[in-house]
Parts: structure tokens; sequence; C-alpha cells
């Protein structure tokens, strides 16, 4: 702790802080461009100019900038003098020399850092009237556009891009008046959180181009609390949307999660639920055997009879909230009622569940990720289906340059400095996947192989951790060569984390990890485990203690059920197709409650057309046990519905008993029946949380048109709808203050600070920390004690056969993002993918078609040479391009 | 007792003088250009649809009767797919025609808009559109503006230089 003076106030601070962060900390407004509370500090822009006092008696002082100067007890500063505000102004006239003209025709606009700095320092005339430099835009793909023009030559987009985010193909170019922040040549960046750039880059530089598509400034977006439902970390989004149609999804800080950045898949997979094939109305079959559209109350009494006729069985799904799934439950009873998952993904799912009650108190948030010493990756290439944690892990790896730069005694936030300090050190992060992974540019050491011998490695490293863990035999001298190393490197780390997933649809390298977890914990109580899971809600659905989808059509096959109502699911990602087919075939009815026009909803008897996130409430429990809640952002027209509320309007119809009307008294019923849940009603405030009697805002304080946006329609205005299931307002009415609970943050603005990524400064404790009322969510995981270590599975030695890799891309590989027109864009040509030994037993060469069974289906690729893979092994694409889930240890035939 | 006799007799006395009231509407006023009545959207002197939808003049209306739709056409060029103003709202204040960047939104001296159906109030982009350039002649947004559209690339711009060769090494 320090103490220092800022315009003659004395303020408690961190002193390895920088001045700047310190005093955005402390409510000044104090101007900036380079500094970014992820980036720290390299001093280029020159507008954080404050004085800087020698002492009491100092009256003149002398110009210094504030993010490069420490903290250290004692120092004198002065923001609002006269000379640094003037060189402040200063400093933006330079910047805006050769800005555009362009602020009516930009993206950024009301929402551009530069535009506030500007106002912020008064620097509202231009005086320069020479000619302008001017750039020629590069085309960058379908996610971002590029107006090289707006550039203010900060360069927090490279120091992002570049020194964050790992990637290399963005770059400045050029020299001096020229530099020019591009790519070698046009194209998508291949980095998977380019996305961040839109909200990095301070001017319009960068700006998102699936909103500009259908462009609308963000005082009138209408925006939620929101959960990402692309994968199972759960970072908090904040999707804003205008006449009922979702724009575009934007970063919402959690401290604990993903701070300030998401990956590309979050940011712009939301296009699936603005494409036109969606189901909006309730369709049946019709005679002549097509799906049309019927009356809400003739689509309730056609479901109704179905079910009443039928032996009917729930599907629910790990993509649904558990709202959802939990009236689906209560609809059909729990007997009736199957998770959803795949019969190999909900064991593994199960066995995350159990993993994390037994290390209840070790479960690493993905911020704690950044800070761990030493990693060990089991089994899951995380890029591709947990990818925000790849950007976590690659800061793990670099916490090692901090580390280097303190014992340097070179303060944290000296970016250049740190970097210089840590070269090309990082920490140890070990890899156990089936084949090389995009983190290969940081892992210590790779391994390569089949479920089966990462378990065998993961139990081995466990065997050398502690003597008492079970020693896999017949395991490989080269193996415990590496089983060896790890264990060494983790038991030395000061916070070992373990890595693991159910991407492959394995068990056994999830109990695996558990004796590792085991044996670290043992001696280190700092060591950390942070599972992944394949869906948003997968951990919720382990939850439910209910069989897989195998079960439902297991029942169907045996005849004893004839009707399957399916909630938000795709069977067939869940078993293999020829087996889908066959159950389809023989069912008298299928009930769809779908938002997505997927091969599922396209065969149903009847569609209900549910709500997607944007569409409805629910809850969400994400990787590490956190319940965390999704509000809706719009009313949708039409009969779109929570799933929740038509299996409440079936239970009516079917003459039962339903307990709840909204959000709130669903939850309790959810809490009441089902113990394991306890903890989700806490995940927000209830539906009659007010602050100072009022409601909190989904629309900004200036949101415009209110009087002419349905004009055309009525000229009468529309009321404001009344949420029943939440805190919220559907309007900019409500409580503006930044005391409001953090998960009712429906979007960051502040007086002077419009753009999200400084605005939100003001509702944390400290720049770049928690926010201040608390990061949103709860844990729900009770720790639970399985004593001892798990015993080694049996292992099979077949040898001969060829074996299963599943292959993830982060946009082809989960269901709904793959269906966004931008997302889709940017997946082409999926392959399987042999290494050079199975391809010539094969006898295939890169670029042959080759046709395989797997799980009795036929599958046709090209073929591609991937020489990390093991020999036998065969690396099948999953997602729309290949085989559409993990269904099985599965078997294939070449 | 006084002050009264003197009120009345001012009052007789203001019966002779010159009528202000004109018998509206056989006889029309004489209105400025520069007063506030209905809006129009104006073109540049290239004859363009001056407005570049940026929404401005919607969030600087009081009372919120302007909505703007931003369309783009093939050559980048950002136009109003749909400008609507509630014209049963507008309190003719002429906030959105200081706040618009382009001078395409201006108001004119025409005040005689009334109708028996409110719904008819309702003015879409094509009832607003006129022909010239209204008050502000001379003035192309776009001219000044660093985006290329059609018509106009990079660097030909007013004050614009050629646009950066960013391979060259030379200073
Ligand atoms: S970057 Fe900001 S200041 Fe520049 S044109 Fe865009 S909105 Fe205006
Ligand atoms: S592109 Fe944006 S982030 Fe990069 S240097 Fe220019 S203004 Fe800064
Ligand atoms: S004159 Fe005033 S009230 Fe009417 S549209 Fe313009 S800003 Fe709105
Ligand atoms: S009329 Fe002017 S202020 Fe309104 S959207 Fe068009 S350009 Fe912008
Ligand atoms: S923010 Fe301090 S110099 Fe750029």
């Amino acid at each position: 702790m320090a103490k220092i003076t800022i315009d003659g106030r004395q303020y408690d601070v961190d002193e390895t802080d920088n001045v700047l962060k310190v005093a955005l900390s402390k409510g000044f407004d104090l101007p900036y461009f380079c500094w970014h509370p992820e980036l720290h500090s390299v001093g280029a822009c020159r507008q954080c100019a404050v004085k800087q006092y020698k002492n009491g008696d100092d009256t003149q002082g002398q110009i210094a900038m504030a993010c490069m100067t420490p903290a250290s007890d004692g120092s004198l500063f002065s923001i609002s003098d006269n000379e640094a505000a003037e060189m402040r102004a200063q400093v933006v006239e330079w910047l805006m020399i050769n800005h555009p003209h362009d602020c009516a025709v930009c993206e950024e606009g009301g929402e551009c850092h530069l535009q506030d700095m500007t106002l912020m320092t008064g620097h509202t005339r231009r005086r320069y009237i020479g000619p302008k430099r001017t750039h020629r835009n590069q085309n960058l793909g379908p996610f971002i556009s590029h107006e090289m023009n707006r550039c203010i030559a900060c360069y927090r987009c490279v120091r992002y891009y570049r020194d964050y985010a790992d990637g290399n193909d963005l770059r400045a170019l050029g020299s001096h008046m020229n530099v020019y922040f591009g790519r070698d040549t046009d194209g998508p960046f291949e980095n998977e959180f380019s996305g961040n750039l839109v909200e990095v880059c301070p001017t319009g530089v960068f700006t998102d181009k699936t909103l500009g598509a259908h462009y609308i400034r963000k005082w009138d977006l209408q925006n939620a609390p929101s959960i990402c439902t692309h994968c199972s970390l759960g970072c908090n989004t904040s999707p804003g949307s205008r006449r009922g149609e979702l724009r575009r999804i934007q970063n919402r800080y959690h401290g604990e999660i993903n701070h300030y950045f998401l990956c590309d898949r979050g940011r712009f997979g939301a296009g699936f639920t603005t494409r036109d094939d969606r189901p909006r109305q309730p369709l049946s079959r019709s005679a002549n055997n097509v799906l049309e559209p019927v009356a809400k109350d003739d689509a309730i009494a056609a479901v109704r009879q179905a079910i009443a006729s039928g032996r009917a069985i729930g599907i629910g799904s790990p993509r649904a909230s558990i709202e959802d799934n939990y009236a689906l439950r209560h609809l059909l009873g729990a007997e009736h009622f199957v998770n959803g998952l795949s019969a190999a993904e909900s064991r593994a799912s199960h066995a995350v569940r159990d993993l994390l009650a037994d290390n209840a108190n070790h479960i690493a948030t993905l911020r704690e990720v950044e800070s761990c010493d030493a990693v060990f990756v089991i089994g899951e290439d995380v890029t591709q289906t947990a990818p925000r944690l790849a950007l976590s892990l690659r800061q793990s790896a670099k916490t090692k340059h901090f580390e280097l730069a303190r014992a340097a005694n070179i303060p944290k936030w000296h970016a250049r400095a740190v970097h210089e300090a840590g070269q090309h050190h990082y920490n140890p992060i070990f890899e156990a996947t089936p084949a090389a992974t995009r983190l290969q540019d940081i892992t210590a050491e790779s391994t390569h192989g089949d479920a089966q011998t990462i378990a065998q490695l993961a139990f081995a490293v466990a065997s050398r951790l502690d003597s008492q863990a079970p020693a896999p035999s017949n395991v490989d001298d080269e193996l415990l060569k590496r089983a060896e190393i790890i264990a060494e490197t983790l038991r030395n780390a000061t916070k070992p984390l373990i890595v693991v997933g159910t991407g492959l649809g394995d068990s056994d390298v999830v109990t695996a990890a558990g004796n590792v977890m085991k044996a670290l914990t043992t001696a280190n109580d700092a060591a950390q485990i942070f599972p992944t899971l394949l869906e948003a809600n997968s951990l919720g659905m382990s939850l439910f203690d209910a069989p897989s989808i195998d079960h439902a059509l297991t029942q169907v096959e045996s005849g004893d059920v004839d009707t399957l109502v399916v909630n938000q699911n795709d069977i067939f990602e869940r078993a293999p197709t020829h087996r889908v087919d066959a159950v389809l075939k023989n069912l008298k009815n299928l009930v769809v409650l779908d938002h997505s026009l997927t091969e599922t909803t396209a065969r149903a008897d009847h569609v209900l057309p549910a709500g997607s996130f944007a569409e409805a409430d629910g809850t969400l429990i994400n990787n590490e046990g956190r319940a965390q809640r999704f509000f809706q952002v719009f009313i949708s027209e039409g009969p779109i519905q929570e799933t929740w509320r038509w299996c409440a309007d079936l239970a009516r119809a079917l003459g039962r008993p339903v307990r709840w009307n909204g959000m709130d008294d669903l939850i309790t019923a959810i809490v009441d029946e089902l113990p394991q849940f306890a903890g989700i009603q806490d995940a927000a405030p209830s539906q009659s949380f007010r602050k100072a009697g009022m409601r909190f805002p989904r629309g900004t304080h200036r949101q415009a048109a209110r009087t002419a946006l349905y004009a055309e329609i009525d000229v009468r205005e529309r009321r404001p709808e009344v949420d029943a299931d939440s805190a919220l307002s559907f309007s900019m009415e409500g409580y503006h203050g930044s005391e409001l609970p953090s998960e009712l943050l429906a979007y960051a603005y502040a007086p002077g600070w419009e753009s999200n990524q400084q605005a939100i400064t003001r509702f944390q404790d400290e720049v770049g920390g928690h926010l201040k009322m608390g990061d949103p969510g709860v844990r729900i995981m009770t720790s639970k004690d399985n004593g001892g270590y798990t015993k080694l599975p049996q292992t099979n030695s077949d040898g001969g056969g060829w074996r299963v890799a599943p292959r993830y891309h982060i946009f082809d590989s989960e269901s709904q993002s793959a269906r966004a027109p931008a997302i889709a864009e940017r997946v082409n040509g999926r392959q399987i993918t042999v290494n050079r030994a199975s391809a010539d037993k094969l006898g295939v060469a890169d670029g042959d078609s080759l046709s395989i069974t797997i799980d009795g289906d036929a599958l046709s690729l090209p073929v591609a040479i991937d020489d990390s893979l093991g020999d036998q092994v065969i690396g099948i694409p999953i997602g729309s391009q290949g085989v559409s889930g993990v269904h099985a240890a599965s078997q294939v035939e070449a | 007792m006084l002050s009264v006799l003197r009120t009345i007799w001012m009052v007789l006395l203001h019966s002779f003088r010159k009528r202000d009231t004109v018998l509206y509407p056989e006889v029309k006023p004489y209105l400025p250009p520069r007063y506030r009545g209905r809006i129009v959207l104006t073109r540049d002197p290239d004859g363009a649809e001056r407005c570049v939808a940026c929404n401005l003049c919607s969030v600087a209306c009081p009372v919120d009767c302007i909505s703007v739709i931003k369309g783009e056409d093939e050559t980048g060029r950002w136009y109003p797919d749909t400008f609507q103003i509630n014209f049963s709202r507008c309190i003719y204040c002429g906030f959105c025609e200081e706040a618009c960047p382009t001078y395409a939104i201006q108001l004119t001296p025409d005040f005689e808009m009334g109708e028996f159906d409110r719904q008819k109030m309702v003015y879409e982009k094509s009832d607003l559109t006129i022909s010239g350039v209204g008050k502000r002649p001379g003035y192309n947004y776009y001219r000044v503006a660093g985006m290329a559209v059609g018509g106009k690339d990079k660097g030909e711009a007013v004050s614009e230089s050629e646009p950066v060769d960013i391979k060259t090494l030379l200073p």
C-alpha cells in the first residue's frame, strides 16, 4: 500500500500499479489511448499526461505520462493542472490531424473511445486544414471490417493480437507517417480471438461486420445480460437487439471468467437466431407430409393429443437451460426424461461432475487459469472446444514473463520491458491430445495418442506424483519418461493446473485426471482443476442424474415408447445416423421444441418454436459449476416462447398441475424438487428486486426513435412490454447508476465513457479487477470426497483395428454457432486426417477421397496427412462437414 | 379610479390601431426561410441523397419521432434504407437540423400539415425527400469524408493525399 496525492487529495493505492490505472480506479476522468488493463503500458500515445511534483513545495512540477509512472508512496500529481490539460488537448489534436471526417458513417460512432477523448480534452474544432494521409482498406473476412484512415497509431491492436493472443497475421506495416495495421494480404484473421480487436481498437478501424450488415448505433440497442451458449465456459455477453432482431454480441465483463475478451465463435455465432429457416410458428405435418404453420392453440391441442395417446419420453438438451429441461422432465415425469447427451458424452460428463465434487475447493476460474505456472492439458483440444480457455492458457504461459520481470525489478505494467525480460521463456504447458493443436507454439511438450494412451499417460503421471496412486502396467518407456517429466514439473510448480475435457467422449480420461488431481493436492493445496465440457449446459445436464439419449432410443427400439418430445436437441448429433433413422421411422409422434431447423426438427410431426437465449430467460451451469442466469433480450413478434412456457401450456392442456407462472416460481419448484440445483436461485436477483423502486433498463438512457419506431404500423406508441420474469425493464426506464447487481448489468455506459471496454471501469472495484457489486453467478457444486484413487480401467489391447480421434473445429463443431452465416463462411473443406504411415496403409494420398464406416455410418471426405496423429488413428472431423457429434467409443472400418 | 379610466381609454385607442391579426387562411403570413416547419430531406449538389443514416437527428430529437434505418450500397455508401418521421409527435424544435452533419434534414416554412387521420402524420422517406439542396447549397458530405464511395475513391476527397503506398521504403 502506498499513499499518493492527486489534485490535493490523498489516496491509498497499490504501489505496484501505475498512476493512470490508479487514477481511473479512483474515478478520475483521465484520457488515454494506448494503455489497456490487460495490455498494460507502453507510453506511446502521450495522451495520459499529468503533472508530477517533487514535493509539497514544488509549484512548478513536470509533465509525466501517468501510465508510465509508478504510484510510489508519497508521490504528488495533478490531473486538473492547466499545463497538463493543455498538453492532453494538444495530443488529441495531433492524433486528429489525419483523422477523416467520418463519424457520421463510422460504425464506431456512439461507442468510440476517440470521440470520448476528444470531448474529454475539449478538442472540438479542427484547426488543421492541410492534406490528410489516406489508406486503402483490406477485406478481412466475414467478421471484421477495416477502415484504416481512422487509425491513430496507438498500437493497441498489434499489442493485443500479437503479444496477448499470440496471433501473427496482423502487423504494423510501413513506417512513420505511413504506418499501417493490417495483414500481408486480404483475408480473415487466423487467430480465434480476432473479434476482440473490435473492442480493443479505440477507433473505427476494426468494426464488427456482422453488426454492420444490419447496423444500429449503441444507444439504440436493447441489451440484456446474457451468457454465451456456444461452449461450456459461460463467458458473459451483452447481446444487443433492435426491433425484435438480434444485432450483435458484445463482451460483458466478468472478473472471474472472460473479463475483457471473447472468442470469435461466441462473438459472431449468434446469427443462428436470425436465420430465415428458423421455425417461428408452430408447425404440424400436414396430410401431404410437409410441415405447415398452425395456430398456437391447435398446436398445443395436437401435441397434447400426441403425448396423451402415446407412451412418451422427453429428450433434454445440454444447449438448453436448467429451466427448459426441468419443465420437460416435469411434463413427462422423471422416469420419462433423458439428458439428451450421447452415451459417451454422458459418461464423460458425469465423470466431470464427480471430479468437480471431489475437488470442489480446487476448481480454478478462467481468470485463475491465467496465473497458474504449470499446466497439464489432458485430452482436450481446448482452442476448438472451449476456445476462450486457450487465450487464458496463453497468459498462464506468459506469467513467466512477469516472474522474470519481478526478479529484475521491472514493474508489471511496463509492457515492453516485461516482454524483453521474458523473451521466449514460458511457463510449461503439457498437452496430451490426439494430434497437434493450435497451442503447440507455447507448449513445452505434446504427447499425441488416442484416448486410451492419453488416459494411461495421466494415470502414469498420477502414480509418479504419489506412489499410492495405481500405476498402469505395460506402458511403453517413452510414455513413462514423459510422465516422469510432467510429474516432476507439476510437483515443482507453485500453482499447477490440470485441464481435462469430455471432447474425446472418454470417461477414463476424466478419471485419470482425477487421480492426477488427488496426487497433486495431497502435496500442494494450491493445485487447481479446470474441466471443460462440450456444451453450455452439459454440466447442468449431468446434475439431472438422468440416463443418456441411448436409453430413449432403446425404449423406442424395444417398442416401449412411441412418442419423443425433444427439447432443443438434434438426435442425429447424439447417435449414429442409421440408428436414429430407424428409431424415427418407428415413432408414432415426434414433437420438437427448438429454435433451429435441425435434421430432427425437419423430421418432426409437430414443432413448437422455442426461444433461443435471445428470447428466453434461463440458467446455465458452466464448466466450473457456476450457475449463471441469461435474460431475454427482446420479446419476439409471434408465438416464440421459452420451452418452459410451452411445457407449462402443455401440462395445463393435459390437466396437470403447474406450479409456476414465471421464472421465480419455476426456479423455486426446481430447487424444491432437485436439491442438487440448490443455489441457482441466487444466480440473479428475483423478479421483484428493485433499486429505489426501479427496475433495471435494457435500453440505454438515450434510446432514440421511441415514438417513430413502429409508426408505420401504428402511429400510437406501443407500451413497453412488462417483464414478468426478471427485474429488468424492456425500455430505457429504470436505475442508471453503477451500483446495480452485476447480474443485471445489460450494457456498460458511463458519462464521458461510451466505449464498452472503457465504460466498464466505472463498474469495477479497480480497473481490470472484479465487478464492484460482485462477479455474476454462484458455484453450486458441493464438495464430496469419494475417497481414494480410482482404479485403472480395463485396457483393450486389440492392437490391430483402426481407432478414432474426434477432431473439433471452433467454427464447425458447435451446432448452433455453425449455423450463423458469418461463422459458416469460415469453415471450408474439412478432412479426414491420418498420418503418413496410415495413409500408405490405406493407399491414399493427401487430397484423395476416403470412404470409411464409422459406427455403421458411411463417411466420405478428402484426406489430409497430419503426422502428429498416432499410427492406426483416424481423425474424424466433428461438425456439419463430418460426423455431427461424439457418439460412442467409435468403431471404424476403413 | 383614475387608473381604471386610463385603462379603458387605452383599450378604446387600440380599437383604432392597424390590426396585427390577419385572416388566415385567406391571407398567408410571411415566414422567413429559417422558420421551423415541415421537415424535408434534401439532396447534395450532385443530386444524390444527402442523408447518410448516421442517426444523429434521431438521437437529438427530444420527442424521439425520427426513425432511420441504415442501408449501404455496393460501393459502401451509407444511405437511409427507411426514414420515418412521426409528425404527430414533432415539436418543430429544429434540433434534428442542428445535429445533422450532412445538412440533409432541414425544416421549411411550411406548417400546413393538418390531418384528420393521425396515421397520415407518419412521413416516409419518399414523402420527405425533395429534389434540391434546400438552405445549404454546395455541401456534399461524402466529398469531405474519408470513406471511399461510388464516384470517389480514397484520396479523392477534399484535402486528401494519395493513399499511402505501404510497400515503399522511402521516408
Ligand atoms: S473512429 Fe470515432 S472519431 Fe473516428 S470517425 Fe469513427 S466514430 Fe468518429
Ligand atoms: S488500428 Fe486501432 S488499435 Fe490499431 S493502432 Fe490503429 S487505432 Fe490503434
Ligand atoms: S424538429 Fe425537433 S421534434 Fe421535430 S423531428 Fe426535429 S428534433 Fe424532432
Ligand atoms: S438526416 Fe442527417 S442527422 Fe439524420 S440520419 Fe440523415 S445524415 Fe444523419
Ligand atoms: S495511455 Fe499513457 S501514453 Fe498512452
